[in-house]
């Protein structure tokens, strides 16, 4: 399974948990499968065109991605943070 | 154009007799979450409420008068927009299912919500219908009471949607569809107000719209009254007669009396040194010749305070032939307030309610029609909204 981390902005969906597992082949699948779990949480990281929203920071097995369609391994680490511009 | 029936019509954002004499609530949107502030009976003691969601960026929090539910447009610094519910009088919150969002294109450059700006209750005849304008300017309707939004193609899809709304006419929040205010004759008759393209007009619930600028000055152009491009700040429906259209615009203090369609420019009497810019306008529950605007400097860099450092409310009861001024309570100098547009409101109780909200974090408040204000809060974020509604 994949290992979501949770950054502190969004914990109110998760119940205040810091991780999640999820399945997914992609970034987006990841976190569309989040998103079932915890309805609404993606939409305030991903805009409605499927973009990494400005002040949002999403890293992959630590390098840091720009775009939802990036490749997950089965294992994958993802590390969704706000960035310091959007505080 | 035919002359609609003049019907008097319980207005959206104010409240009804009945519950009027139980007091006011003044829902209170800011920079940094949402705070309920109830009055007694009187309006002369208050009662905090909040903060709701701290930290959210909160442009508008609106009670529906059919239902009771509560609607707040919300981000943060960092986290995408949405709009959060309760049923329950701001006791609990739940967040909407599909908040206010553009169609997806292939290439994933088509147009994302930065923020909703504004919400309102739909028509009477219409329960559960909800309206959100955005920035950009977008127009979203939901028909189950908030849950789930959907972009409206006559607007955010017309053929001329990128000359009324070009990605580069932003004002400093961003570009907004700031307003939509629905004939209470007519749910199928509509206006928006834009801050890239003016006020727009639909008679077919929202399915085409026409540029309603006649008039209207837009000094930034080249053509200072161009047919659409204007930065209509406010506009408000007359109470007692749906058929008159009041607006703030960057440029000055219109009124619009339908079925005509040439704005005239009522700010030309107010003095000189004070002008007529501002973000806001309010009508008078009773009486369609009355108004009420709060200026700002709009001189030199547009600085955006009350002139000269000196706050106060102007007043027509002449339909704008003549304005006077309303200071009593405020500060007699170095009050440098900032009003923004959804910060200014009205209730409906026999003296007439005033509020606003300054960016300076004031609450203050008239129970007497302007003739004095009294500060009721401070010390909140940046004010984005006030709106009053019956007590909660």
């Amino acid at each position: 399974m994949i290992t979501i981390f949770i950054p502190q902005q969004l914990r109110s969906y998760t119940s205040g948990a810091t991780t999640a597992t999820a399945s997914g082949r992609t970034v987006d699948q990841a976190l569309s499968d989040l998103d079932a779990r915890f309805p609404g949480i993606r939409f305030r990281v991903i805009d409605e065109q499927g973009r990494i929203r400005e002040h949002m920071r999403i890293f992959v097995d630590g390098e840091r991605v720009r775009e939802v369609g990036v490749a997950l391994g089965p294992k994958a680490e993802v590390h969704v943070f706000g960035a310091l511009s959007g505080g | 154009m035919a002359k609609q029936k003049k019907t008097v019509v319980k207005p959206k954002r104010t409240i009804a007799k009945k519950a009027a004499r139980q007091g006011v609530t003044l829902l209170v949107g800011t920079r940094k979450g949402a705070w309920l502030f109830h009055s007694d009976a009187s309006r002369k003691t208050w009662k905090a409420d909040g903060p709701h969601f701290l930290g959210q960026v909160v442009n508008h929090l609106v009670r529906d008068p059919r239902s009771g539910t509560l609607l707040m447009a919300a981000k943060t610094g960092h986290l995408g927009p949405t709009i959060f519910r309760s049923t329950d009088k701001g006791k609990t919150w739940k967040e909407a299912g599909k908040p206010p969002a553009f169609p997806a294109v292939a290439n994933g450059n088509g147009r994302a919500v930065s923020h909703t700006f504004w919400l309102s209750p739909g028509h009477e005849s219409e329960p559960g219908v909800w309206w959100a304008g955005t920035s950009p300017p977008g127009l979203f309707v939901s028909t189950d009471d908030g849950v789930s939004w959907e972009s409206v193609p006559g607007f955010n899809e017309h053929e001329m949607y990128l000359k009324w709304c070009p990605p580069d006419g932003g004002t400093p929040d961003g570009a907004l569809l700031n307003q939509i205010v629905i004939d209470p004759r007519d749910a199928a008759h509509m206006y928006i107000a834009t801050s890239t393209g003016g006020v727009f007009e639909s008679r077919d619930r929202a399915r085409s719209w026409r540029p309603l600028n006649k008039n209207v000055e837009a000094s930034f152009f080249p053509d200072p009254y161009p047919e659409f491009g204007q930065d209509a700040h406010y506009i408000a429906l007359s109470h007692t007669n749906p058929d008159r259209l009041w607006q703030q615009n960057h440029c000055g203090i219109y009124r619009l009396d339908r079925p005509g369609e040439k704005w005239e420019r009522i700010g030309n009497a107010m003095p000189k040194t004070v002008g007529d810019i501002g973000f806001t306008i309010l009508d008078h529950p009773r009486d369609e010749d009355t108004a009420w605007v709060f200026p700002m400097d709009g001189t030199d860099v547009w600085p955006r305070t009350s002139p000269e450092g000196k706050p106060a409310v102007y007043r027509t009861r002449d339909a704008g032939k003549t304005w006077e001024r309303q200071d009593k309570g405020f500060p007699k100098k170095q009050g440098w307030f900032t009003v923004k547009r959804q910060a200014f409101c009205r209730d409906a109780m026999k003296a007439t309610g005033l509020y606003l909200g300054t960016t300076g974090g004031e609450v203050w408040a008239s129970t007497n029609e302007g003739g004095r204000f009294t500060q009721i809060a401070r010390h909140l974020p940046e004010i984005y909204s006030v709106v009053a509604v019956e007590r909660l």
